[in-house]
């Protein structure tokens, strides 16, 4: 493992990568989150013929990402496959190199909503959540739950944090974490995002938090007061009242 | 001869009763359009706005109907505005009342009803007017051979404003279609005066080119030549700004002297404050009204109709009213900011005073100094007949994507015919084989080269056949609801209280407001309070400086022609007489000081200011070229160890700024600029991406709707990035990726128009060191930190916010990096002037 630690959950250091997984060094396990793999061909068969290489590209990341920090155990944390027909659109190369990846280290394929049942034939143990030391696994955060002990990492919600500099707004993928939980951006090449500020997330992160915004060749860290929520749900007036939000 | 013939056996007598009863006599290029009829050959009228120039279009029609009586669609009238088609109807129903005439004029827009769209459908009316979205979603009926087949006269009105645009495009495809359909069927163009009347004959012939033979073209009265003046201000001549407040107290006496003005502005922002301003000085409540594209139809509609009743003194409008019905009142028009273009000026001076034997009332109001140049340079060109326009461009890939989608949906077809019929349209007269068979395989398959798609084609080629046919029906479900070349921005209706919709602004604008915050819509002070849905909600009234919506794309550049002839002026001391005494003392002052730019080379001027080299280049070439410019001149300089912090461009110039002089001018112009750094910059441009998404939905890649999800907010379902993203990387030679390029080149890069400033200068740049800024270099200057630069990476936007944070924390450390901020391709570092 290359780089240090840049943040800290529940007493754990981890690395959050540029590429969006997320390294524990100590244990030299790696996490993504949504890989979101045929979602190009799912649009497709619906007669939006979106170019068919987002699989391609998801693996490709991931290989390099493996490939850098060479770790014992990986964790996808939940809709890797986008839809439960998606592993038979799969094409025979992508499906080879998934069984690759999955023969060389203890693979695990969390649960999500987009794929219940993960494929059993590419390789891979398949869990509802994993725990391991003070962290728990899992794909969708829950609400006052927390895993071994309070820190929980989990994917589902592919977190976007938007700053404004020179008058005009950024917004790329980030992780958010209050510390004791973390939220992981999508990995996935056609996955969009969710603002971190958006009131869904809200009971889970709470007021103050941290992201760590995905640029192109660093992370950037900033604290949730300085971000800017996105339009839709930025300052929604409650039907009644009429109070700005 | 023939043509000696006298106009009665021409017009029926109950046609020149028509005329007489109405105190009028056939106008002689009326006339000449009969002829054109009589022998059956397609026709270009260009005329300027009056005359009757519609009616000659309509009129073989009403004769040829009147005299042979006949269900079914006899001429379809083709119209860039709804409202004009609307209006147009209107106008034709009266010679047709009053001549008793067996002929049924309908419309047909987005806005007609699917009852009636039904009906026209079973049973169309003679004439039908639309717009070329409409006949692009007739046309791919099934029954569109029914629908078309006797159709016998095709009129296009404002010709001039489609042909060269993606709208004009797919009317070309649609007009081949109808050619099929239809073999009988003529072309008619209506045309304002144009530049090139050669390419309009060549989109009216049926072989897509100018020497076609088919097409007649006729010569409407030019009217007496507009009497065009430049207001001289009394104030203060601005060093540079673009809004004139200086200037309208001066506009306001105008228009209280004169009966009906128009005042056009350039953008929607300059509409609002220059409606403002007016409002500000109109002490005697003049009745003053604004018109622009974002306000609502309605508001527009009640605009204009108080227009046609006589009841306004003053319209603020930007090119929302360049098109349209004549109003005859219109005795002044005012043009506040620079021109930009003749042909648009006149088609804006046209609208004062359609009685042709008067001469057009026109005052333009420069708003700086190089606006003067420009005004005085487009009244030498109207004095001279002068036209500019650009040389046409190939016709869009990604329109004849969404055409060929649409002649599927309509029903089977081969390729080779098909090939055939799309070439016959004149943007595509040049279009390679290998171009039109990637277009059709993206089309029916999405065109990868991993062709991983086989089982989700959208087009099924039939082994038995030969034909391409639609997959399923879902398909022209989809293309239904997906037809039309206009993507706009996402956009968010404004509300004031409870009431009514004002109209829509720019999603990015809204998320530059925080509650409280006020803005200028449709004439008012707005406060800003909250977002409910996909509307704004407002209030009146409001503390503080109020923003200005921005508009995306609403700046036009400075045209190629009236460039020319600023140059040509500045060169040439002894037409500055003509120029006001504050202008002619600053260019004396230029030439004493520094250089006047010389007509084919190129000036560029360095100087130090402060602890920054600044270097000034006076291309002339419009800002979006010169934007380009700066992208690829800061990237080089920065290769060279220059140290570049930021560039500024306008219209006009350029001008970059960095740590270090440049000394070797020449080669840092070399066109080579134009390889690989154009191409790695292209690449990461924001300008790509905003273009690929718009070849994006207009190819129908990206779905606007979804059959079952019309309701979303979002018009566009999937983000345009990410495809780019990948697409880019695994198949940058995809045909959408080179019809992007294309559209960019063309467009919002305006490389086209680079690359041949880059040749015409070469070997011809004059580099003048300075030891200070040069009198010609102040406007540009003043610009620094108020112009929006594109296209900045998003890691130096990041690192700035989180300077910015850093900043804030320890302020102590901001005096010792003083210069940061900079970057490559990016920022505004700020100078103290």
């Amino acid at each position: 493992m290359h780089s240090s630690p840049n943040l800290t959950l529940n007493g754990v250091d981890l690395l959050a990568d540029l590429s969006g997984a997320l390294l524990w060094p100590d244990r030299r396990l790696l996490v993504v989150a949504d890989l979101h793999l045929e979602k190009g061909s799912a649009f497709a068969q619906r007669g939006q013929l979106l170019p068919p290489y987002d699989t391609g590209a998801t693996l490709a990341r991931l290989e390099g990402v493996i490939e850098r920090h060479q770790p014992e155990t990986v964790i996808c944390l939940g809709d890797s496959f986008h839809d439960r027909r998606a592993a038979d659109r799969l094409s025979r190369p992508d499906a080879e190199r998934i069984a690759r990846l999955t023969a060389a280290r203890d693979w695990i394929w969390v649960t999500g909503n987009h794929d219940p049942e993960p494929p059993a034939h590419l390789g891979g143990r398949i869990a509802d959540a994993v725990t391991l030391g003070a962290l728990c696994f899992r794909h969708e955060a829950t609400a006052g739950a927390g895993g071994g002990g309070g820190g929980e990492v989990s994917g589902h919600y592919h977190p976007v944090a938007a700053v404004r500099a020179r008058g005009r707004r950024v917004r790329a993928r980030c992780f958010a974490s209050d510390g004791k939980r973390l939220i992981m951006p999508s990995f996935g090449a056609y996955t969009g995002g969710l603002n971190v500020l958006d009131r869904v997330l809200a009971p889970l992160l709470g007021r103050r938090f941290q992201v760590h915004i995905m640029g192109r060749e660093k992370l950037f860290e900033f604290p949730s007061a300085r971000l800017e929520p996105d339009l839709e749900r930025a300052f929604r007036m409650p039907a009644a009242s009429g109070v700005v939000g | 001869m023939d043509d000696l013939s006298p106009p009665d056996t021409l017009l029926p007598p109950n046609f020149l009763g028509w005329f007489s009863s109405r105190g009028w006599a056939p106008h002689a290029h009326q006339i000449e359009m009969l002829k054109a009829a009589r022998d059956g050959d397609n026709a270009l009228l260009i005329a300027p706005t009056g005359g009757g120039k519609t009616l000659s279009g309509f009129l073989p029609s009403l004769i040829d109907l009147s005299e042979r009586p006949r269900e079914g669609m006899h001429t379809l009238y083709i119209s860039p505005l709804k409202a004009l088609a609307v209006d147009i109807q209107r106008n034709l129903e009266s010679p047709v009342a009053e001549l008793r005439l067996p002929i049924r004029t309908e419309t047909r827009t987005g806005d007609t009803s699917a009852a009636k769209r039904q009906r026209q459908r079973s049973k169309p009316p003679q004439v039908l007017m639309t717009t070329p979205e409409s006949l692009a979603l007739m046309l791919s009926y099934t029954d569109a051979e029914k629908i078309f087949k006797g159709l016998r006269c095709v009129v296009i009105d404002e010709l001039h404003a489609l042909a060269g645009t993606k709208r004009g495009d797919l009317l070309a495809l649609g007009l081949a279609r109808l050619a099929r359909l239809a073999p009988l069927c003529r072309r008619v163009g209506l045309s304002a005066t144009v530049a090139h009347p050669a390419d309009l004959r060549a989109y009216l012939s049926k072989t897509g080119r100018a020497d076609g033979g088919d097409v007649r073209t006729v010569l409407g009265r030019t009217g007496a030549r507009a009497q065009v003046d430049i207001l001289t201000t009394r104030e203060r001549l601005p060093w540079s700004g673009r809004m004139a407040v200086h200037s309208l107290g001066e506009v306001y006496d105008r228009i209280r002297a004169a009966g009906t003005t128009l005042v056009f502005v350039n953008t929607r922002a300059q509409a609002e404050i220059v409606f403002q301003e007016l409002w500000r000085l109109n002490e005697d409540g003049l009745a003053i009204a604004l018109h622009h594209g974002s306000l609502s139809a309605e508001q527009r509609r009640k605009v204009e109709a108080a227009m046609s009743k006589g009841s306004l003194r003053a319209v603020v409008a930007t090119s929302s009213l360049d098109l349209g019905i004549d109003w005859a009142a219109v005795d002044l028009v005012v043009q506040v900011g620079a021109p930009k273009g003749v042909s648009r000026l006149l088609q804006r001076i046209g609208r004062a005073n359609h009685r042709l034997d008067e001469a057009s009332r026109a005052v333009l109001v420069p708003a700086n100094r190089f606006e003067v140049l420009e005004c005085r340079a487009a009244v030498q060109s109207i004095e001279s007949r002068t036209l500019d326009g650009d040389p046409t461009r190939p016709g869009g890939l990604d329109v004849l994507a969404q055409h060929i989608l649409g002649m599927g949906c309509a029903g089977a077809f081969a390729a080779d015919e098909l090939y055939g019929e799309v070439t016959s349209a004149a943007p595509y007269a040049g279009l390679s084989r290998q171009d039109f068979d990637d277009v059709l395989d993206f089309v029916a398959t999405g065109g990868y080269a991993l062709g991983s798609y086989d089982r989700f084609k959208r087009l099924t080629l039939s082994d038995e056949d030969g034909l391409y046919r639609p997959a399923s029906p879902v398909v022209s479900r989809q293309y239904r609801m997906n037809v039309g070349t206009i993507v706009a921005a996402v956009t968010l209706k404004v509300r004031l209280g409870r009431g009514a919709v004002l109209g829509e602004i720019e999603e990015s604008f809204v998320q530059s407001l925080l509650p409280g915050d006020t803005f200028l819509f449709a004439g008012q002070l707005l406060k800003f309070l909250g977002i409910q849905e996909t509307t704004v909600n407002c209030a009146k009234g409001g503390q503080g400086d109020p923003k200005i919506p921005a508009y995306a794309g609403s700046k036009m550049p400075l045209s190629s022609h009236l460039a020319d002839q600023v140059r040509a002026m500045l060169s040439d001391p002894t037409v500055w007489t003509d120029l006001p005494p504050a202008v002619q003392e600053w260019l004396r002052l230029q030439r004493l000081r520094s250089l006047l730019p010389t007509r084919d080379g190129l000036l560029v001027e360095t100087f130090p200011r402060g602890k920054q080299h600044f270097m000034v280049a006076y291309c002339f070439e419009g800002r979006n070229a010169h934007q380009t410019l700066g992208m690829l001149l800061t990237r080089r300089m920065e290769r060279a160890g220059l140290k570049p912090l930021g560039f500024v461009a306008t219209d006009y110039v350029l001008s970059v700024w960095s740590l270090k002089p440049v000394k070797d001018v020449d080669s840092l112009f070399d066109q080579d600029m134009l390889g690989d750094d154009l191409e790695a910059w292209m690449d990461e441009s924001s300008m790509l991406r905003r273009t690929f998404r718009n070849v994006a939905v207009i190819s129908c890649l990206i779905e606007r709707r979804h059959p079952g999800q019309e309701k979303t907010g979002r018009q566009v379902t999937f983000s345009s990035d990410l495809i780019y993203d990948v697409l880019r990387k695994y198949e940058p030679n995809h045909v959408l990726l080179r019809a992007t390029r294309a559209d960019a080149a063309g467009g919002l890069t305006d490389v086209r128009r680079l690359s041949d400033m880059l040749a015409r200068v070469k070997g011809r740049i004059t580099h003048k060191p300075l030891p200070r800024v040069s009198p010609l270099a102040v406007p540009v200057l003043l610009e620094v930190g108020r112009e929006q630069v594109f296209g900045s990476a998003l890691d130096d936007l990041l690192d700035e916010a989180a300077q910015e944070l850093i900043d804030e924390a320890m302020p102590e450390l901001k005096e010792a990096d003083g210069q940061r901020g900079g970057g490559r391709g990016g920022g505004q570092g700020a100078l103290p002037l």
